[in-house]
């Protein structure tokens, strides 16, 4: 049996005991070991993994199968996992085993799905390519001398390579939208507050969102209907039910109004992404969309928005990383304040320390009013531009990334060119919307190119939609890199 | 005198939640080191705060009954610097909008009374301990009181003297302990004060550079740090010098306050809005609810007990100033029938006396409300008198029984019978004729030694209204 790129029919498989989940876990680890030169794992472990998939064996066995159901799944690897590693791609965290499950690992092992393991990643969430990591760069299965994207770069590196049926990511500015746009898979961030945060360690809080990376958007449905919820333990959550998201993948799109901004298409932007997303959009109107422009005039100030913002709030959501009760502490200290020095000059990574000390400058007596307020101040706008843009369309489609995947090491000497990489994912975050990236070509290097498409506040299903029909229309999400067949 | 102190008072008041303020975790006091501190509470990475209702309604409940502004609307902000013992790298706090704001409590000093005015109080959690002993030099961090709900009010710069701060103090201690949101034991930390000190010439506006106490955790401490701080100050400013911003330490060994840290080493706190929480927000109704659980405060008890009982204004503010100490005296009042005053007179005095000698709060009184009330009963219907009253309270304290346990074994019922008086006087009068002469030549205090030669007689039961009649009748004879 070839290696099926589709929960959904996995699922099915497993149902029709045409394959165990044991079988199936294993068939993925072997992929994961054979394929050890990605990097896209920071640990994996086997045991465990077998002996969940042996009991979701027996559940589907008596007959309690969910569709996650003995489905392999490889989790980022900054979720929280009981009794596994968990490092958050950084030194700091090298040595913590988590004592508690994150909430959407609850979810997933709730499902009966089994953790393959956890993916690698930026340190702390913090990048565009998933060369900030303690353990190392990981690499583009379509081209290895290509970045994956990041922060999720272990996770859309995985699913493209067929070392897991899907992996969870999370996004703050782009962290699942841009690496699943680079490594040509489906990569869904939900609304804020549409899936819990308990135990997915903070960036910045109130713009961090889990969600998944997947082969369609037609898995991606499947995965948010058992991690999307209301959670007590997340007081950003939302409490409002849950709809089937697999059910609204039957509606067609015929009369559905796409937005594109304008300010998404010009300077910066690479031509052939452009062309490729102008195809895409040709694509939509042949199944019965309407097209209207609609302005974003403030979007151009989300990169320093978020610049402000994103540090400001990681300054102090990384304080606890201190030595002093869980974690690396430097081996040699002179007192305390030398140990909070040392401890975090070694524990943490270059891009790591570089927020930390402009989100501290940020809330600083003096700055704060400048940065800052200011910044929560464009905050509002670039919201209020998506909102009165939603006043003529149904959806907002425009590319995922200005850019294909580029080469390892070419961005490492330019924060801001590495940070302008999420010009368009941003915004987004800023404003708290669902967002998802679908595969829509190639350039000529043969790096994918991503198509984001936007909607409003916990519209996943319409957007899952939208992506489902492109799907559905066309293959480019059905290709897969050379040697990973 | 040239110069004015102002002092403004910062108290935290620790809430009687059952759990912390952010997590499920118990609250309880003296539990070994670090068995209180769940995942939230030690910080690990990816947990999350959330917001304990019961806190809120406490802190509501404050702010009504002090007269304040509730804001239906308020924020938790995050107070960021590096301490051991406090596990984020943050407190969580509020900073520009307090659930409470604009409050005031009446105070009264040298029989005036003064309006002390509260500027706001708001929520936050209460950091770790870190244990400096028994460690080898080393630090021990103790979690279990991180993430404990903090009711932080802040007074306005209203005092004037070290006594006039302890009055407030004293009648915040007693408010919150009223209100049932605070035990106000200062002992084990559960209701701390920070004073801000500063003089100014008498008759100046501004105000003058002030320092900010630490550590003054007892009335007594409160006084004495306050007094020398002024008088510290004074001596600067009249040897020419000028007072610094600083925070200064309480030494209560050595009864001085000496510098912890100047305003350029403070620290830059970064505050900023916890986006881990979103606004506190809560509408009428819920005030509403609250305050149909507000109990009746010590001032309107105060008041009620002068109108009702007909006590006067300092027993009815000695019996109100702790609840259960009202609560207590009304039970006695009722279970009695006697005398309001007579009842006041007792738990003011002799029961008191007690307490005080065996260092007991009233809830943990050896003579429970319905035996003191037993016994007055007995002094009401003349079985005892006030002063056979004092022995028999002295037995009960000492567990010897009831009222009518202890008079009973030990036989102190009082004569009441006449004739036996009658024939006790006529002895007693028979037995000291130089008395009685000099009694018949108008001098009347002789009359007391006669009523003291009775009582003598009878080991102190006659009745001592019936001796005084008898005597009187037969002296005048």
């Amino acid at each position: 049996m070839s290696l099926e790129r589709s929960i959904v029919k996995l699922s099915a498989a497993l149902r029709a005991k045409e394959v165990s989940s044991v079988e199936l876990t294993r068939r993925y680890l072997e992929r994961i070991e054979r394929h050890g030169e990605l990097n896209a794992f920071i640990n994996v472990d086997r045991e465990r993994a077998l002996a969940q998939a042996r009991s979701a064996d027996e559940r589907i066995a008596s007959g309690k199968v969910g569709p996650l159901t003995g489905i392999p799944l490889a989790h980022k690897d900054i979720f929280c996992t009981d009794g596994m590693l968990t490092t958050c791609g950084s030194k700091i965290l090298a040595n913590f085993v988590a004592p508690y499950d994150a909430t959407v690992i609850e979810c997933f092992n709730a499902a009966g799905a089994v953790i393959l393991g956890k993916t690698n990643m930026d340190e702390f969430a913090m990048g565009s390519s998933t060369e900030n990591s303690y353990f190392g760069p990981v690499r583009n299965p379509w081209d290895r001398d290509a970045v994956p994207g990041g922060s999720s770069g272990g996770s859309a590196a995985a699913v493209a390579a067929g070392l897991a049926p899907a992996a969870t990511g999370t996004d703050t500015g782009g962290s699942i939208r841009q690496p699943a746009a680079f490594c040509g898979i489906t990569g869904l961030k939900p609304s804020y507050g549409r899936v819990s945060r308990y135990g997915m360690i903070a960036f910045a809080s109130s713009l961090d969102q889990g969600g998944i990376l997947t082969p369609t958007a037609e898995d991606a449905a499947v995965l948010l209907n058992v991690m999307a919820g209301f959670d007590p333990r997340d007081s950003t959550s939302v409490d409002r039910p849950v709809p089937d998201y697999s059910a609204q993948l039957d509606h067609g799109i015929k009369g559905v109004t796409i937005g594109l901004p304008r300010e998404f298409f010009g300077e910066g932007l690479d031509a052939e992404v452009g062309l490729a997303v102008e195809a895409a959009i040709d694509e939509y109107k042949n199944l019965g969309c309407e097209v209207v422009d609609i302005n974003m005039p403030n979007c151009s100030l989300a990169v320093p928005c978020y610049y402000v913002l994103a540090p400001a709030e990681a300054s102090s959501n990384l304080a606890r990383y201190d030595g002093v009760r869980y974690g690396y502490r430097a081996p040699e200290y002179t007192d305390l304040t030398d140990m909070y020095k040392k401890t975090r000059s070694q524990g943490f990574g270059t891009e790591v320390k570089r927020r930390i000390l402009i989100g501290t400058y940020a809330l600083s007596a003096g700055y704060y009013d400048a940065y800052y307020l200011q910044a929560l101040k464009l905050r509002r706008l670039i919201a209020e531009d998506f909102r009165r843009a939603f006043e003529s369309c149904d959806v907002i489609v425009g590319p995922t990334t200005p850019t294909t995947a580029f080469a390892l090491g070419a961005k490492v000497d330019d924060p801001v060119a590495m940070y302008l990489n999420d010009i368009y994912t941003i915004p987004v975050n800023l404003a708290g919307l669902p967002g998802v990236s679908v595969p829509a070509g190639f350039d000529s290097a043969g790096h994918p190119i991503g198509l984001q498409i936007i909607g409003q506040y916990f519209d996943e299903g319409r957007i899952l939609n939208v992506a489902h029909c492109y799907q559905q229309a066309t293959d480019w999400h059905k290709r897969i890199p050379n040697g990973f067949e | 005198m040239r110069w004015e102190p102002v002092i403004g008072l910062e108290v935290h008041i620790q809430l009687l939640t059952q759990s912390k303020i952010f997590s499920g975790e118990s609250t309880r006091y003296g539990a070994e080191p670090n068995m209180q501190a769940c995942a939230v509470d030690i910080a690990l990475p990816g947990v999350l705060p959330v917001m304990n209702k019961e806190a809120v309604r406490m802190a509501v409940k404050f702010g009504l009954a002090v007269g304040a502004q509730i804001n239906h609307r308020s924020v938790f902000a995050r107070k960021n610097y590096f301490y051991p013992d406090l596990p984020k790298g943050y407190q969580i706090s509020q900073y520009e909008l307090p659930i409470v704001s604009r409050g005031h409590i009446d105070i009264e000093y040298d029989g005036a009374i003064k309006t002390i005015g509260i500027t706001r109080a708001h929520l936050e959690e209460d950091a770790g301990k870190s244990l400096h002993e028994d460690f080898h030099g080393l630090t021990g961090i103790d979690l279990n009181r991180a993430g404990t709900p903090l009711l932080e009010i802040v007074s306005e710069p209203d005092m004037r003297s070290a006594q006039e701060a302890v009055s407030y103090l004293k009648k915040l201690h007693a408010l919150v302990r009223y209100l049932q949101i605070c035990n106000g034991n200062m002992q084990e930390g559960s209701f701390r004060c920070d004073a801000n000190v500063s003089v100014r010439p008498r008759g100046q506006t501004e105000l003058g550079t002030r320092s900010e106490l630490k550590n003054i955790n007892s009335f007594r401490f409160v006084e004495k740090a306050i007094k020398f701080e002024i008088e510290r100050q004074i001596d600067v400013l009249e040897g020419g010098g000028t007072v610094v911003q600083e925070t200064r330490l309480y030494d209560p060994g050595k009864d001085e306050t000496r510098s912890m840290r100047s305003k350029e080493e403070a620290h830059d706190y970064r505050y900023f809005p916890d986006p881990d929480l979103p606004p506190l927000e809560f509408d009428e109704s819920f005030v509403e609810a609250v305050k149909q659980t507000l109990p009746e405060l010590p001032d309107a008890k105060r008041d009620r007990f002068m109108s009702q009982y007909g006590l006067n204004a300092y027993d009815a503010g000695v019996l109100t100033t702790a609840r259960e100490m009202a609560d207590y005296y009304e039970e006695v009042v009722s279970a009695s029938g006697a005398d309001p005053k007579l009842v006041a007179n007792w738990v003011t005095g002799e029961l008191s006396g007690y307490l005080n000698k065996d260092n007991r709060e009233i809830a943990d009184s050896a003579v429970s409300s319905t035996a003191l009330a037993g016994m007055i009963k007995r002094i009401a219907d003349s079985t005892i008198s006030g002063k056979i009253a004092k022995e028999v309270l002295d037995a009960m304290w000492n567990g010897e029984g009831d009222a009518d346990a202890v008079i009973e074994k030990r036989g102190l019922k009082q004569i009441t019978d006449l004739s036996a008086i009658e024939k006790i006087v006529d002895e007693v009068l028979a037995a000291n004729p130089v008395q009685v002469g000099q009694h018949a030549s108008g001098e009347q205090k002789v009359f007391g030694y006669f009523v003291g030669q009775v009582m003598k007689a009878t080991s102190g039961k006659a009745n001592p209204k019936q001796v005084n009649e008898i005597l009187e009748k037969k002296l005048r004879s």
